[in-house]
């Protein structure tokens, strides 16, 4: 088996329900996509990402009605530094999306998606805690993994592995 | 749903209530687990889980791997079922790298994992009656339990942390006698299941512990997150096993239970069932296990054999190069979830073509069904606590990592 090249061009991909459902909605919500490996990714505008998930939750055609998933990845030194990372799935067509949100290092602020499925409460808040994301609108945005009073976020790729010492 | 996003404000001094404060140190907390309690005389008011005692930074120290040697570090994620999470990992980087991995090596991968899950939901079993107060059955779950860490042992040379899975296979051939081994286990074992339910689904004590306790709805659960038979016990008939199939599951016959009624008696009898599933799902793997090779075919990523390293320059070239500097690996995205018998369990892998994962991420299960908690006790009563923690089975490694 070999791997095919990830296709990113939109107008090959907008037959995807989710990408269909966006563009339909704003056509500026779509940033961009990519179909690697099977699996679909869409770049979603900051500003947009709440009313994004709760429009994805509700599609009749295909409900995106699960949040599998919530993290964050680091590409220091680039810029946009930060991914945050929504894996939804739908329970009834057996469907996976990613969403993906790219955040600045200087003011890494997004909305948050608790409005839309309670369960993101704890994965939220353990991306808060260990990259320094602030999700704006959460209930109760406090360090989950890491004591209270610790400095720093250990998943930022400019925190040492072996922490400082 | 704002009922579910309440903002857990633990204020002392109120009229009524008082904080209770459980563990993170308690017999019941299945590890450490600490629960604070809002309790109004013997009725939860409020409760909130706080996590993170047994934080280890698995996802940081993983980046600073090559990528077959976080595979030993998979199995520490979960100490129930180490193999499910080999799996899981295992099946990501080999999406990453495109590998197609041989049938005899996919059917010992379902065959152990099934064995995994049987594993996992004995000791679930055991430690959930025994919190309400059947201190039997658990003597009777770790018996068959440990016949199945000594299939492990035999097959792997390790009761509990295998890491048998291998990128691009298994690690090794199993032992002549292993199969016999396991079809003696899975026609011994229903038998078993018959015992560990005459002591418990019509007993009335737990019956009353059970039944009606610790409720939660089909779309509460889904709203919240729940997997697995969490999820499967409000009524939602949904199995990564079946509905999105990995590792040739597609060609096994096997039924998802369900349950409608949400309660901890409906989650205990969705995993006593799938017990009986998992051991049908062993004998097929049993009667049907092809033959062939147990590694794929891509001596840059696989360690070769031991023979071929005495003969063959190439094989040692390759096995020093695995060993010293790893196999780079195209660079992408993988988010490989597989069903373990806590639930959803997914691996979120990002490769920048080194031989170092960028980024491993694991979706616990437990992380998310834990968030069930409050649902299903407020305004229940204090002695419920225990039968609903012990309902959502919770593995605290798991969710801390």
């Amino acid at each position: 088996m070999s791997l095919n090249p990830a296709i990113t061009d939109l107008e090959q991909l907008k037959a995807h329900p989710a990408i269909a459902r966006l563009q339909a909605w704003n056509p500026s919500a779509v940033e961009g996509v990519k179909f690697d490996r099977d699996e679909m990714s869409i770049y979603v505008e900051r500003s947009l990402i709440r009313e994004a998930c709760a429009l994805l939750r509700d599609d009749p055609a295909c409900p995106f009605n699960f949040l599998a998933d919530l993290t964050c990845v680091d590409w220091y030194p680039s810029e946009p530094r930060f991914e945050v990372i929504y894996h939804l799935l739908s329970i009834p067509q057996k469907e996976r999306v990613r969403l993906k949100v790219r955040l600045n290092g200087d003011a890494p602020v997004v909305e948050s998606v608790t409005s839309v499925w309670p369960g993101a409460n704890f994965f939220e808040r353990e991306v808060y805690d260990l990259f320094g994301i602030r999700f704006i609108g959460h209930p109760y945005l406090r360090r989950i993994q890491m004591p209270e009073n610790w400095e720093g976020h250990p998943l930022r790729k400019d925190y040492p592995v072996e922490g400082y010492r | 749903m704002a009922h579910l996003t309440a903002v857990p404000t633990l204020e002392p001094g109120q009229d009524r209530t008082m904080i209770l404060n459980m563990g993170p140190q308690h017999p019941s907390t299945h590890g450490v687990l600490r629960v604070i309690l809002e309790i109004d005389g013997e009725t939860v008011v409020r409760i909130m889980p706080d996590i993170g005692y047994l934080h280890t930074g698995i996802e940081k120290t993983c980046e600073a791997k090559f990528y077959q040697q976080v595979v030993p570090l998979t199995d520490r994620i979960d100490y129930l079922c180490p193999l499910t999470n080999n799996l899981c990992y295992c099946l990501a980087v080999e999406k990453l790298l495109g590998l197609e991995i041989p049938p005899k090596a996919q059917w010992l991968r379902v065959l152990l994992n099934e064995l995994t899950r049987i594993n996992s939901h004995l000791v679930w079993l055991g430690t959930h009656a025994m919190d309400i107060g059947a201190l039997t059955v658990f003597l009777y779950c770790f018996r068959e339990r440990e016949d199945i860490l000594r299939l492990f042992e035999a097959v792997s040379g390790q009761r509990m942390m295998t890491s048998y899975f291998r990128i691009g296979g298994v690690a090794l051939e199993p032992p002549l006698d292993f199969f016999d081994r396991v079809r003696d286990f899975a026609n011994r074992f229903p038998s078993k299941v018959d015992e560990y339910e005459n002591l418990l689904t019509a007993n009335p004590i737990w019956l009353m512990r059970t039944k009606g306790v610790a409720r939660i709805t089909a779309e509460d659960a889904i709203a919240l997150g729940a997997s697995g038979p969490t999820l499967r016990g409000s009524g939602v008939d949904f199995d990564l096993r079946r509905d999105m199939p990995y590792s040739s599951y597609e060609k096994f016959k096997f039924k998802v239970p369900t349950a409608q009624e949400g309660d901890v008696f409906a989650r205990y009898i969705c995993r006593v069932q799938e017990l009986r599933e998992s051991i049908a799902i062993v004998q097929q793997a049993l009667d049907g296990m092809p033959s062939g090779p147990i590694k794929a075919d891509a001596p840059k990523v696989v360690l070769p054999d031991r023979e071929k390293m005495k003969t063959q320059m190439e094989a040692l070239i390759y096995h020093f190069k695995i060993i010293t500097e790893g196999f780079s690996v195209p660079a992408g995205e993988v988010y490989q979830a597989v069903e373990s018998p806590r639930g959803e369990m997914g691996y979120y892998v990002v490769s920048d073509g080194t031989a170092k994962p960028y980024r491993v991420h694991m979706r616990a299960a437990c992380l998310a069904n834990l968030q069930l908690l409050p649902a299903m006790c407020e305004g229940r009563l204090i002695a419920d606590v225990v039968a609903a923690i012990g309902s959502i089975d919770i593995v605290l490694g798991e969710i801390d990592r």
